[in-house]
């Protein structure tokens, strides 16, 4: 694959050998993932295949057994999430998770919460805003008061109030209309585009993924079995064997 | 002294007292899951450290406040440091007994050093009374009430407006969110299991002037804050309130009706038919009980 060709200091993520166990039950067996700066990766795999582990893993959520994950030339895997952040990878979790009993404009607020944003935390509210409108519109009112869309964009953009320098964010597009999937889409394209934060986001479906990113990583069964560019990965008849094996019944 | 005046002066006078327990307590269990069992504990610690303050040092009980106050959110920092932080993320069995266990623990070493007999701190001024209408205040009730009250509406000027107090919401809605924020969930639990204590030490100085100190006496007033706290729902600050408030107009319409010694059948039969009728408390919400309102 293409990646594999790469020197390993063009990557600013880079995750290799990776094993995570919940108690005596491992999931994550050898993962890998690598990520180049200004990139979207789409992580992709069948329920339960670990994507979120490996994630939850790079954030710092989860500790690893074995294997590393290096963020810009270091070795962050063991951190607490609370010190990742602070690194500059931010992390949207599954079902979005914002402070139900927290207004809008508090969840924003609290993004910015590590020391490196809240110096800039008012310049990077106004950054946010303009790619965010719904944030003004909706300051004051109770984070769960929201629609499931309303809440996504206010997740991503409390994750870009971190001020990172990749923004990861675990099924964005879960149960949204085909507009709010655009929009948001539209909105990781921007935030790469504009702010040239690298993005790695996982997505079920596989056509809605690589169409969205540069380049893909298949999990299965807790395992990397495939990665390469998008167009590669539309064409390969092992992601159809997969991703039909799924589906198709 | 006109009945019904009085009934609501004291119940007023009681209820602020009560809150500022219940207060403590359910902003420790809101934010850290943890039922602090040993509260009682500290509240009594603290009526001893006014009693010896003013015995030894002759200091009056309220200006003892001004030292128990960080003496007692010092005390919580390490308490929890030493005695909490090692069960935090362990499972609720291990949590209760660590906290019956201090509870044990503190009691007993106030009975070697303190011994059992009830100790009274009587201030110049204890049988002082005042008259508004109808009603009669004794002072260090009427002082102690305005005190809690002042402490409480703090608190939750604090939790609501305060950067740290919004830190503390959060990390009450969703701890692993909040760490993803780069929020120290671990320092937030240490603060909150601080001012937590601070409360309960602010309740026991005030306490002091009006009721005997002896090692048990956490006991009576805090079985009255886990009630409240249940009855408002757990974890709800405001619902904590309004149930001490509840519970202290039926003890005081309770001892006048029917007799003094009936006070804790009656609250203990009201506790028990709201949790038959909402198992949630009176203003609980199922799933919500973190710390949101
Ligand atoms: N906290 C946990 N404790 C124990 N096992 C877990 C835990 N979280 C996940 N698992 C298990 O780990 C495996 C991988 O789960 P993970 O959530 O990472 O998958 P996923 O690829 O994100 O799936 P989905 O697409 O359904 O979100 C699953 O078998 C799951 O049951
Ligand atoms: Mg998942």
């Amino acid at each position: 694959m293409s990646a594999g060709m790469q020197p390993p200091d063009g990557f600013q993520l880079e995750v290799k050998g990776l094993d995570v166990a919940y108690g005596d039950c491992q999931v994550l067996w050898q993962a890998e993932l690598d990520v180049r700066k200004g990139e979207i990766v789409a992580l992709l795999g069948p329920n339960g295949a670990g994507k979120s582990t490996l994630m939850n893993t790079i954030s710092g959520l989860n500790k690893p057994v074995a294997g590393s994950v290096t963020f810009e030339g270091k070795r962050i895997d063991g951190l607490p999430a609370h010190q990742t952040v602070g690194e500059g990878i931010a992390h949207v979790l599954e079902r979005r998770r914002l402070f139900p009993f927290l207004t809008v404009a508090d969840n924003v607020l609290l993004g910015a919460h590590n020391p490196r944003a809240r110096a800039s935390r008012e310049e990077t509210r106004q950054r946010v805003e303009a790619l965010f409108p719904l944030l003004k519109a909706r300051s004051t009112q109770l984070a769960n008061s929201l629609s499931g869309g309303e809440q996504q964009m206010v997740a991503i953009a409390r994750g870009l109030m971190a001020r990172p320098k990749l923004l990861m964010v675990d099924e964005p597009f879960l149960g949204l209309s085909p507009r709010m999937v655009d929009e948001i889409g539209t909105l990781i394209k921007r935030v790469r585009d504009e702010e040239g934060i690298s993005v790695v986001f996982i997505e079920q479906n596989v056509e809605l993924a690589l169409g969205l990113a540069d380049r893909g990583f298949i999990l299965e069964s807790g395992r990397t079995i495939l990665h390469g560019p998008s167009s590669e990965l539309l064409g390969s008849a092992e992601v159809k064997r997969i991703f039909l094996g799924d589906f198709a019944y | 002294m006109e009945v019904i005046p009085q009934l609501v002066v004291s119940t007023i006078l009681l209820g602020g007292l009560y809150a500022l327990i219940a207060v403590g307590l359910t902003l420790i269990f809101g934010v850290m899951r943890v039922v602090n069992f040993a509260h009682g504990e500290f509240l009594m610690l603290a009526m001893y450290a006014a009693f010896w303050a003013f015995t030894l040092l002759h200091m009056d009980p309220y200006l003892t406040l001004f030292v128990s106050l960080p003496l007692f959110f010092a005390v919580g920092w390490v308490s929890y440091r030493v005695v909490m932080r090692p069960v935090i993320h362990a499972s609720h069995n291990a949590q209760v007994f660590t906290t019956v266990g201090l509870s044990i623990l503190l009691q007993n070493a106030a009975l070697v050093l303190f011994t059992a007999d009830a100790q009274f701190l009587r201030t110049d001024y204890y049988t002082v009374v005042l008259r508004l209408g109808g009603a009669v205040f004794n002072l260090a009730q009427t002082v102690a009430f305005v005190i809690a009250v002042l402490a409480t509406v703090s608190l939750f000027a604090f939790l609501r407006w305060s950067y740290t107090g919004k830190i503390m919401r959060a990390t009450a809605q969703d701890p692993q969110v909040a760490s993803l924020m780069g929020i120290d969930t671990g320092r937030i639990y240490a603060l909150t299991w601080a001012v937590g204590i601070t409360c309960v030490g602010a309740a026991g100085v005030l306490l002091a002037p009006i009721y005997p100190v002896y090692p048990t006496a956490g006991l009576q007033f805090v079985l009255i804050a886990y009630i409240a706290v249940v009855l408002g729902g757990l974890g709800n600050m405001a619902g904590a309130l309004i149930a001490a408030v509840i519970i202290a107009a039926v003890e005081v319409i309770g001892s006048y009706t029917i007799g003094t010694a009936w006070k804790e059948v009656l609250y203990l039969m009201l506790f028990i038919f709201v949790l038959v009728v909402r198992p949630a408390g009176l203003f609980g919400q199922r799933g919500a009980e973190a710390l949101g309102t």
